[in-house]
């Protein structure tokens, strides 16, 4: 049996279906079985940054509507043998072509086949937020370091808890140092205390992510990128791992240090 | 029954007591005040108004039945209602009178887009995080930070006081009264102290130390006892 973890964040754009994309290929990776579901109905786009998007025959809806059977919607992705597939959205319909109790039969469903399902969640906090929690019994909130995204999350968070689901967990995305150094942007802290939440990780921003997404090759895939790393971290830290959190400060060296250095090579 | 007073008329130097039997038919002591009421002070048409008083003894009387009575004592030139009472009160009443002085507590946090809306007073052991809010019908105290809103006395109690281990918030509402946030002086983070929040004589919601609150609003203290 399965774990089914919804992807959320309530404000639109802070990283959700590029979470999702890069901790299911990260948790692939790691030789887990994944089922991606794409929640977002009418607004689909998780297929686009895994590059499966023109592989898609069925999609969710035509699953929910009996046209066709569960497994003939799903996609494979072919550079993960067998271990990573996506249940696609319906791009034609809106949110009102699925209910809450339909999600949840289909999610249960999946959890017999895979490891993890990973469940991403449209902006907002109506009929497709409500169906994409329906099934999950874990969730993980996506914030950005901007206090509009703190304040959605929180309101999600509030959600959450009124559910039959685990404590939610926090992934903080687009962290850029240079801001959060000088305090024009909300630390780490200062967003875990507000929230309080357990912190699952923290991925710094980087243009990688974004030129990655485009290519339909999740960053996740390139295995030195920062961002890459903390995808791949996190995902380790799902599957029970424990990893320190990542460092953000480049490390920025005394002369004394230096001194060190340059001593120690002789 | 039949020579029964069921309405009995005294004088005081306040006014008059009107002693309702609590044991007859409501008609029946309705027909019995407009007679008595009727016979009695026809003479005194001319003098300023004299405020009676209503005793129903154990006789539970409706809104409407109690305006009744009001009336017909108005139809009295010379006389008003000024209290009605009685002993008995409606369950559902009682309950209220209980939920109003009741504390309720929540030990968590109350975040955004929640709102918490209780009769009595308050107790939070958490924070309020901006966009959550607080609503009671008494005071409120909160064992965290309050960054929301918190809304004391909402049905209209201007006694009533907000008590926060840190007051950030967003907005502060006593009773019809609403103070914004004084806009956040940044480097006392580290200054912080118990605050509360009350109206003052001109009528504004000041926030000051909680050491005052004693003098302030002394009716807080319930403990009976020596110290």
């Amino acid at each position: 049996m399965g774990d089914a973890i919804v992807i959320t964040s309530g404000k639109g754009g802070v990283g959700k279906t590029t979470t999702t994309a890069n901790l299911g290929t990260a948790i692939a990776m790691q030789g887990k079985k994944v089922c991606l579901i794409d929640t977002d109905i009418g607004l689909r786009n998780l297929d686009v940054i895994l590059g499966l998007e023109n592989r898609i025959i069925y999609d969710l809806v035509d699953v929910i509507e009996g046209r066709c059977k569960v497994h003939q919607a799903l996609v494979k992705d072919k550079r993960f043998d067998d271990l990573l597939y996506l249940l696609p959205a319906a791009q034609t319909s809106d949110k009102s072509a699925v209910a809450p109790a339909q999600m949840k039969e289909l999610v249960d469903d999946l959890k017999q086949d895979y490891d993890y399902i990973l469940i991403d969640c449209p902006a907002g906090i109506e009929q497709g937020y409500k169906n994409a929690i329906a099934g999950a019994n874990k969730a993980i909130v996506v914030t950005t370091p901007e206090r509009s995204a703190v304040r959605d999350a929180d309101r999600i968070v509030g959600l959450l808890e009124q559910e039959q689901i685990d404590p939610p967990m926090l992934i903080i995305n687009r962290i850029r140092n240079h801001l959060m150094e000088s305090g024009d942007m909300l630390d780490i802290d200062e967003i875990t205390n507000h929230l309080s939440i357990d912190l699952l990780g923290i991925v710094v921003d980087d243009d990688q992510v974004i030129t990655a997404s485009n290519k339909g090759e999740p960053i996740a895939m390139n295995p030195d990128n920062k961002a890459s790393i903390a995808y791949r971290n996190i995902a380790k830290r799902i599957l029970g791992e424990s990893i320190p959190l990542m460092s953000l400060t480049e490390e920025k060296k005394t002369f004394f240090q230096k001194l060190l250095g340059l001593l120690s090579k002789k | 029954m039949g020579n029964r007073q069921n309405v009995m008329i005294k004088g005081t130097k306040d006014g008059f007591i009107l002693k309702l039997d609590d044991r007859c038919g409501y008609e029946l002591l309705k027909e019995e005040l407009i007679e008595k009421l009727s016979v009695q002070y026809k003479a005194m048409d001319d003098q300023h108004a004299i405020s009676v008083k209503i005793e129903a003894g154990n006789r539970f009387l409706s809104e409407d039945q109690q305006e009744e009575l009001r009336e017909i004592v108005k139809s009295q030139k010379s006389l008003i209602v000024d209290e009605i009472q009685s002993n008995v009160i409606t369950v559902d009443l009682a309950e209220q009178i209980i939920r109003q002085r009741q504390m309720s507590t929540i030990s968590g946090i109350v975040r955004s887009g929640q709102v918490i809306d209780v009769e009595g007073d308050f107790l939070l052991i958490g924070d309020v995080n901006p966009g959550g809010m607080i609503r009671a019908g008494g005071n409120i105290y909160i064992l965290g930070t309050l960054k929301g809103v918190a809304h004391a006395g909402c049905y209209g109690n201007e006694d009533a006081v907000i008590v926060a281990s840190q007051m950030l918030p967003s907005q502060l509402r006593i009773s019809k009264y609403l103070n914004r946030a004084p806009d956040p002086v940044k480097n006392d983070d580290d200054l912080h102290e118990m605050e509360c929040a009350y109206i003052d004589d001109t009528e504004q919601i000041v926030v000051d130390r909680l050491q005052v609150l004693r003098h302030v609003r002394p009716s807080i203290t319930n403990y009976k006892g020596g110290m």
